[in-house]
């Protein structure tokens, strides 16, 4: 399994994704994306997540293999 | 907001890092608690585990196991020791930099052994006294590795781990995404480890005195005493030490006791939440979870009966939307909409669906940004929607509950 990860820093809201994985991403009042759950990538959504990925024009979007565990964001 | 308050007898407030002369000096220092116990990285590892020590920043993220992920990066890592404190009603790193350095740059050097420099990050306000100090501490041979001084901007995001190694690295100090950890690799590349200054004070205690000695203090599952900044509407407004699971009410008579009577405290500072101003309430995690807050970094401010909640809650959504770093779309634009929807209420601009569309933005900025600035931010307001109920229908109806309070 595989989960996309947004990069809010490089994401300028274009809305690519929103169109193309409307299964898992909604848009904002300000056209910015919206995770519909944890984005969690099931298989049949695969190929499409990974379009998303290489149409996001900001390069905002990663797929990672998903992990057990993750360090805190902050100190 | 440096000064250190007097215990009530009786209280349960307990000093350690701020116990005795805590005048600086590194002469008093030494003969107050000697030098450091030789140790090697898997030891202090082993000790910060045994000890519960967890970070002192506002996250409580277990302080070992920060330690281990750089200790398996396998290369020599970047240690910071992070005293931005951005937080305005946050005094606590600065009065134990005022009061006891030493603790610190001790615990620095334990969390850095293996590195090839520590990084003290701390606002330029504060770089001359330090300076002489750790120049003396070389001196004296008691720092193996050399520190370096980083001005910390006087930003709220500036403290954040991220912020914190981009600036150390010669960027602006702005959090990062976080895709890869930076106790992997840092801006810089190499693995980097933040740990703010009090948990490196405590670490310094813990090597001198033993995981034993620190649980003591604090309860079973939240061990150890912290620092408590103290404000508000209080006599003696400071800086205090104790205990996890000290009594809300030890921790404001122990700041000089409230000027009048409270209707809410306001726990775990501006990322924090709104608690009733009981005085049996235990300060711990576990007690304040109910209330969506946590100790933090031990702000603790005192609201009387006669200042609006909603009105200082504005007050502060107003001031965390303009401190946004400027990354993230969903902070940049629903914080400052989040904070002026909220300030609509506070001075009774009633609309229908007003507190719902509060809730609304809360819940729609929460988890979208590269750190958790909008998510503390929204658990703010979300407490104080909770915590102010009685005094949201009054303002939706035109009055305000605390003008007609008495002082």
């Amino acid at each position: 399994m595989s989960r996309l990860h947004v990069d809010w820093t490089a994401c300028d809201g274009r809305g690519l994704c929103a169109e193309l994985l409307p299964e898992l991403l909604a848009e904002d009042d300000w056209g910015y994306p919206v995770p519909k759950g944890d984005l969690t990538v099931p298989p049949a959504l695969e190929p499409a997540a990974r379009q998303a990925v290489d149409r996001c024009p900001a390069l905002a979007l990663r797929l990672t293999a998903v992990s057990a565990e993750r360090a805190p964001a902050s100190s | 907001m440096t000064s250190v308050v007097e215990a009530p007898p009786g209280s349960r407030v307990q000093l350690r890092l701020l116990a005795g002369t805590h005048d600086g000096r590194l002469d008093s220092h030494l003969a107050q608690h000697g030098r450091l116990p030789v140790l090697d990285a898997a030891q202090v590892i082993g000790l910060a585990r045994d000890a519960g020590l967890t970070g002192r920043g506002g996250a409580g993220f277990p302080v070992w196991r920060k330690l281990s992920a750089v200790a398996a990066a396998g290369r020599p890592p970047v240690v910071i020791a992070n005293g931005a404190e951005g937080e305005p009603a946050s005094g606590k790193d600065r009065a134990l930099l005022t009061y006891a350095p030493n603790l610190v740059l001790d615990g620095l050097q334990l969390a850095a052994l293996g590195a090839q420099s520590a990084v003290l990050y701390v606002p330029a306000a504060a770089h001359r006294p330090l300076q002489t100090l750790i120049d003396a501490r070389r001196r004296a041979g008691l720092d193996r590795v050399p520190v370096r001084l980083v001005a910390a901007p006087d930003a709220f995001v500036a403290g954040e781990e991220t912020a914190a190694a981009a600036a150390v690295a010669g960027r602006g100090a702005v959090p990062a995404d976080k895709l890869v950890r930076i106790t992997e690799s840092g801006p810089g590349g190499s693995p980097t480890l933040v740990q703010n200054v009090e948990t490196l004070a405590h670490l310094a205690m813990i090597a001198r005195y033993g995981p034993g000695w620190f649980r003591a203090a604090g309860t079973a599952d939240e061990p150890g005493t912290f620092l408590a900044t103290i404000s508000g509407a209080v006599a003696s407004p400071g800086v205090v030490e104790a205990g996890y699971g000290v009594a809300l009410g030890d921790l404001i008579s122990a700041a000089g006791g409230a000027t009048s009577a409270l209707s809410a405290v306001l726990v775990g500072g501006y990322h924090g939440g709104w608690v009733p101003a009981a005085a049996a309430l235990p300060v711990s995690r576990a007690a304040l979870t109910a209330y969506g807050a946590s100790p933090g970094a031990g702000v603790i401010v005192a609201l009387p009966r006669h200042a609006c909640g909603l009105m200082e809650t504005a007050r502060i959504a107003g001031y965390l939307a303009d401190q946004a770093a400027g990354q993230c779309g969903p902070c940049v634009n629903g914080l400052p909409r989040l904070a002026s929807t909220l300030t609509d209420l506070a001075h009774r601009r009633a609309r229908p669906g007003l507190p719902a569309e509060v809730d609304r933005l809360a819940r729609l900025v929460t988890g979208r940004g590269a750190c958790r600035h909008p998510d503390g931010t929204a658990r703010l307001i979300l407490s104080a929607m909770h915590a102010f109920e009685p005094d949201v229908a009054a303002h939706l109806a035109g009055r305000c509950l605390a003008a007609g309070a008495s002082r």
